[in-house]
């Protein structure tokens, strides 16, 4: 395995004794696209694209993650094992994640809607027409 | 560890011979490791472990914001619409750039370029900061409009005190005198109700009164520059959520959620600071080469993923269509 890390000759001149050494183009393309990316995410949230525009801005942030995973943090040519912790430790948020999402379709429903009837008052006075509490008891 | 030749003759000749062989030659190499790839790849490897718990760390609160935006998704996207997003985005920009800035001081430190890679690692600092003041114009702002967790949120923000009270109609219970405090006198006086003489306020039922005092106080918002209520729907009243019969129950828990997300990333920031004036400090001494540059490449890799965070809040709590 001709892994750079392992070539651990003296360090002569441009070349580290250990690690990676990122060519500068190569960081400037890739933060001159986690800035593209930006904008155009920012520039999606103005079009209305009905439930896409959730799955674009996440996929925006998924790519510009992987870009500084991959070539900022030398994951790219790091040694595969950082990589598979990086990646356990997102499969296991993702995992939690998607068990407490489920376990959201089995909660009572709200037995109040509208505002505490702490700010009712309040919303009365400011803004009439503000809904304000209204006790339905759960009936399973 | 079979794949990590040895700098100097094998492993096996050193035994028993301190001071020899790469532990002679490489001064910054501590005496449990056997070679400077052996302790690089250690300390990438414990940086790596901690990444990981802070990638749980965060989840956790991540997890929450799945489950109240699945519950209350009206509240998030009303609520998205009293954030900044130029701010918002100017900030995503800033932390971009130190990341930049970072990976090119990892760049100059293997590459021995000690004042450029102490020029970067400053520009590093200099973008925490910036991400910093950013940030406190965005919380002192939402301080002072109320736009809190909690019961404050439903506190009509920039009374004076004591006017604050008689606004609270005579038939409400009395606020909580811990938010009162919160008001500043200092601000500007957006008028709300407060505007309005508090006999009117007292007098009338609270239904028929409201509507005349909300209408002259914008009016007076509009006399004096102040910021009012805009008339796009999407951005109804966003100095003035109370007096937004539109604004969903349960909003302040968009803020809950957003104090805590971002406020953890705010803590990570300072902490990155620090991290960050040690390594300048560390630098500046020359304590850093293409031979040694462990903690420069480490300290990247926590400013990375504190960068990696803020790239998942943004569109989460700022783009929300």
């Amino acid at each position: 395995m001709a892994h750079a890390n392992t070539q651990s000759n003296d360090a002569h001149g441009d070349h580290p004794l250990v690690g990676h050494l990122v060519p500068m183009w190569l960081l400037m393309l890739i933060g001159t696209t986690l800035l593209v990316l930006t904008v155009i995410t920012v520039a999606v949230r103005y079009i209305d694209v009905g439930e896409f525009n959730m799955v674009i801005a996440l996929g925006v942030a998924v790519v510009k993650a992987t870009l500084v995973a991959l070539f900022f943090m030398h994951l790219r040519w790091d040694r595969p094992f950082n990589l598979l912790t990086f990646v356990a430790s997102m499969a296991f948020v993702i995992l939690m994640m998607a068990f407490c999402l489920m376990d959201t379709a089995q909660y009572r429903p709200l037995q109040f809607t509208g505002n505490p009837p702490e700010v009712e008052s309040t919303l009365q006075a400011n803004a009439p027409g503000a809904p304000v509490a209204r006790f339905k008891p759960y009936t399973p | 560890m079979s794949t990590i030749p040895n700098t100097h003759g094998s492993a096996h000749d050193d035994h028993g011979h301190h001071g020899h062989g790469d532990h002679a030659k490489y001064p910054f190499l501590q005496h449990h490791f056997e070679t400077p790839a052996h302790q690089f790849d250690s300390a990438k490897l414990g940086m790596w472990l901690f990444l990981a718990t802070e990638v749980l760390f965060f989840g956790g609160l991540f997890v929450a914001y799945a489950v109240l935006r699945t519950r209350f998704p009206e509240v998030f996207s009303y609520a998205s619409h009293y954030l900044n997003t130029l701010m918002g985005g100017v900030n995503t920009c800033v932390l971009i750039l130190s990341s930049l800035t970072m990976a090119m001081a990892v760049r100059f430190a293997q590459t021995n370029k000690k004042n450029a890679m102490l020029i970067c690692l400053v520009l590093t600092f200099m973008g925490a900061v910036g991400f910093m003041v950013i940030k406190y114009f965005e919380y002192t702002h939402k301080i002072h409009e109320h736009l809190v967790w909690g019961k404050t949120f439903y506190v009509p923000p920039h009374t004076e005190e004591g006017e604050a009270e008689k606004l609270v109609l005579s038939t409400a219970p009395p606020p909580p005198p811990a938010t009162l405090t919160v008001a500043n006198p200092a601000a500007p006086a957006v008028p709300t109700l407060a505007a309005t003489p508090p006999v009117e306020a007292s007098a009338i039922k609270p239904a028929s009164a409201a509507p005349a005092g909300l209408a002259t106080a914008r009016e007076m918002a509009k006399a004096e520059h102040l910021p009012v209520a805009s008339d796009d729907p999407a951005m109804a009243h966003p100095t003035l959520h109370l007096a937004d019969p539109k604004m969903p129950a349960n909003t302040h828990l968009f803020f809950a959620i957003y104090y805590c997300m971002t406020g953890l990333h705010g803590i990570h920031v300072l902490a990155g600071m620090v991290m960050l004036a040690w390594l300048i400090w560390r630098g500046a001494r020359g304590d850093f080469s293409s031979n040694y540059f462990t903690p420069v490449d480490v300290g990247g890799l926590y400013w990375h993923i504190v960068d990696l965070v803020w790239i998942f809040l943004f569109p989460l709590f700022y783009l929300i269509h």
